[in-house]
């Protein structure tokens, strides 16, 4: 089987050979095609969003994706947090000698296909190869840019007491699918990770509420470290009821069993938006038509106190703190 | 989830409220002696939503916090020796022992694995022939008979490097020690669910007999821990002190004559140093001579210095039920989740992790029970 | 101290058993199980069946706190 040798990052031809053969033929764009040093973009004038993350997901191949798409995905969701229309994206890869080259490939594709399901273009690039053992089969950082429209600003603290907590879907979905993967733990599941743009959504919600206050993407931390950032943000305090939170039943099973909690675990295509009580209908109409809103409902809302904190309702009908994810998220038995 | 959720009905919790309300007279103290009620009750808020008068103190009932310094201090010399893989349960992996902890261990480049099951450690086992694979013995007579067949497992089937390194403890004689210090003024145990699964309810009898304290053996679930405390009022609004188990879909008064003959089988009695309680004679389990070839102890030579406690910490009055985290003065400052100094912090059944995550800001309800609109919020202690 | 949860048994290989648990399926031993049959719930803990629900008396206790309720609206 072909694998990456380290001569393949060593900018010589065999590297060469791989950006023209793998990476171009899949990114194809005009841009990309010049291979300069720098890619040339022409934007309108008005306000850019720029973003960039790194993905280290262990194992990179999941149920319900895979490294490349997470990497495309992460990023254009960060983007469409502020209210931008994603337009160009980069992408860098850190490579182990000896990875699979069919991996690759198969990784390369994702991209490419989620690239070209957002619109956007893959315009600059590098890879990197290192020795066997020293990074762990494949790192992507992808940064990514895109225009903010006119009279949008999309910000975490624009949350206002009186505004609705709305949540796109269920959570804990990519958390549980990653842990499905872990073999020790070994149970099995048909659960898919969430991971999904979500630039459609967004743009469909900003048609019938420009003016909305946040939006942002629980991703690692999860849904409590969201909201909790949000609140100190802002400067306001949140109360959340605990029985309007959508979870699957395989999540819940697989918290009950591993002594984890929902609230905590990573998602990958969900995002929680701050609205004026007001536009929550209208919001949550948007939402509901767009197939990542399906499960889409107004978990709370925003009060003046307690600053900079978040309450939980708890299903039993008592009101405790909920705090950010704090320690490490390890399967317990007590 | 069936079996589950049905025990988290809100109706029946406010039901059970009322009725504490009309039953409950005057101030009595509960201990729930195991860590998972401690966490339950924090976790659902259950605290502020029974009568005031009503107090629960948490016991040393979480593994990870009655387990000593040396016993920890045990498992990071095993995890560094050359050719061992120590497997444990996540609980473990970040309680500071005297000098390091096995998360550090692990970060210096010990193979230190997390396992949910003591199974996964023999399959473990048996992918690394060439190495010896200890298995951290935490848990009590829940998790014990677990670990007990994991090790005739391995005789059946003839896997020879996979070891043990027993710390497992027994729940009654820790109540017992717990009954004869005198700081304590006890009214009433909530008992551990499924430790109860396993022994049964007849090991408690000593409890209401010689003491004259009810027990109440109570489920996990909010409504499960409600009915509990409305069983133990009421019994002790009428004076009388018996063993009663709530948690009837759950546990029977024999218990679990399998698992309590396997756990036999394998373990016996021996003496155990607790965190807090410090010595308790017949408290704790050893493998059987018959089986000490996958007794850890027996194989590696552990040089294990002498235990150090960390200055200021109240871990073991905490877990003695005689203080409160919030008389710590380490508490929410020094010793917080990021930075843990006490077992009690670390351990996320730990009674200081439990108020600190879910509790370190009260809700101040002036009128307990009462469920509605949210009261204003106060640091609590 | 010991998380310990109930999931139903759908299949039963010697001492194994699959048991779901809410939708996700978990491999576990029955070496320390009292006599169990597909279908009937068992209490998982650390990859072991340490018990068979006893169903009725769940419905037992659920049907005790209601009737605490109703005694309530009467007092």
């Amino acid at each position: 089987m072909d694998r990456i040798l380290l001569a393949h990052g060593n900018g010589g031809k065999l590297g060469y050979e791989l950006i023209k053969s793998l990476f171009l033929a899949s990114f194809n764009n005009p841009v990309l095609a010049q291979l300069d040093d720098a890619a040339r973009i022409e934007i309108a004038s008005g306000h850019l969003a720029i973003s960039t993350d790194c993905y280290v997901v262990n194992p990179p191949f999941f149920p319900g994706g895979d490294i490349g798409k997470l990497a495309i995905c992460g990023t254009v969701n960060d983007l469409s947090m502020r209210g931008a229309k994603p337009l160009y994206l980069t992408v860098g890869l850190i490579i182990e000698e000896g990875f699979p080259l069919p991996d690759l490939e198969t990784i390369t594709a994702s991209m490419a296909t989620t690239a070209n399901e957002v619109g956007v273009q893959i315009v600059a690039g590098d890879t990197k190869v290192v020795e066997k053992g020293s990074a762990d089969r494949i790192f992507i950082n992808t940064a990514g840019i895109g225009m903010i429209p006119e009279g949008i600003n999309v910000s975490g603290a624009n949350a206002r007491p009186g505004d609705k907590v709305i949540l796109s879907g269920t959570i804990g979905d990519h958390g549980i699918a990653i842990l499905s993967c872990r073999e020790e733990l070994a149970f099995r599941t048909t659960l898919e990770s969430d991971c999904a743009p979500l630039n459609q959504l967004v743009s469909q919600i900003l048609q019938v509420c420009p003016h909305l206050h946040c939006l942002r993407d629980p991703t690692r931390g999860g849904l409590a470290t969201t909201l909790n950032e949000l609140a100190i943000q802002s400067q306001v305090g949140m109360v959340i009821e605990e029985a309007r939170i959508p979870v699957r039943e395989e999540v819940q099973g697989a918290c009950e069993m591993l002594g984890l909690d929902p609230l905590y675990l990573a998602n990958e295509g969900k995002l929680v938006a701050i609205v004026p009580a007001s536009e929550t209908d209208k919001v949550m109409e948007a939402m509901l038509t767009n197939p990542w809103g399906q499960n889409a409902r107004v978990i709370g809302e925003v009060q003046a106190s307690p600053s900079g904190m978040v309450l939980l309702k708890t299903e039993v009908g008592s009101t405790r703190i909920l705090d950010m994810l704090s320690g490490e998220l390890l399967p317990r038995i007590c | 989830m069936k079996l589950v959720s049905e025990f988290r009905d809100p109706q029946l919790a406010a039901h059970l409220i009322k009725a504490m309300y009309r039953t409950s007279r005057r101030a009595v103290s509960l201990m729930e002696v195991c860590g998972t009620h401690t966490v339950a009750i924090s976790k659902n808020g259950l605290r502020q939503m029974i009568p005031s008068p009503i107090s629960l103190l948490s016991g040393p009932g979480c593994p990870v916090c009655v387990t000593s310094n040396r016993d920890l201090d045990k498992a990071i010399a095993v995890a560094r020796q050359p050719g061992v893989i120590l497997a444990t349960f996540g609980d473990m992996m970040r309680v500071p022992g005297s000098y390091s902890s096995l998360s550090k261990e692990r970060a210096e480049g010990c193979d230190v694995r997390v396992v949910y099951s003591t199974m996964d450690a023999l399959r473990i086992a048996e992918a690394n022939p060439h190495q010896k694979v200890v298995f951290y013995g935490v848990g009590f007579e829940t998790t014990s008979p677990t670990i007990a067949a994991s090790i005739l497992e391995a005789k059946k089937r003839g896997i020879t490097n996979y070891l043990v390194l027993s710390v497992h403890k027994l729940i009654p004689p820790a109540m017992k020690a717990l009954l004869d210090s005198p700081e304590l003024n006890l009214h009433g145990f909530i008992c551990p669910g499924h430790v109860s699964v396993i022994i049964g309810s007849r090991p408690y009898q000593f409890i209401s007999e010689q003491y004259h304290l009810p027990c109440v053996i109570s489920g996990f679930e909010p409504l499960d821990i409600l009915q509990s405390i409305l069983m133990l009022v009421q019994a002790l609004e009428t004076g009388q002190a018996a063993v009663h188990i709530q948690y009837r879909r759950g546990v029977r008064e024999e218990g679990n004559p399998v698992a309590l003959r396997t756990l036999d089988q394998v373990f016996e009695v021996g003496d155990a140093e607790w965190r807090g309680l410090g010595l308790i004679p017949e408290s704790g389990l050893k493998i059987r001579r018959k089986y000490r070839s996958w007794d850890a102890e027996e194989f590696l030579d552990l040089d294990v210095p002498a235990p150090r406690k960390a200055p200021g910490c109240l871990c073991g009055d905490i877990l003695r039920g005689i203080k409160n985290p919030f008389d710590c003065p380490l508490f929410g400052g020094k010793c917080t989740p990021e930075s843990p100094v006490g077992p009690c912090m670390v351990s996320s059944e730990g009674t200081c992790a439990a108020y600190y995550r879910y509790e370190r800001y009260r809700v101040q309800d002036e009128d307990r029970g009462r469920r509605g609109e949210v009261p204003q919020l106060k640091p609590a202690g | 101290m010991c998380l310990a949860i109930p999931g139903r048994v759908i299949e039963i290989d010697g001492d194994q058993a699959e048991v779901e648990i809410g939708g996700i399926i978990r491999r576990a031993s029955l070496a320390l199980c009292p006599p169990v049959r597909v279908g009937q719930y068992v209490l998982l803990h650390a990859g072991f069946a340490i018990q068979v629900v006893d169903e009725e008396e769940a419905q037992e206790t659920l049907r005790l706190l209601q009737e605490i309720g109703d005694i309530g609206e009467i007092s």
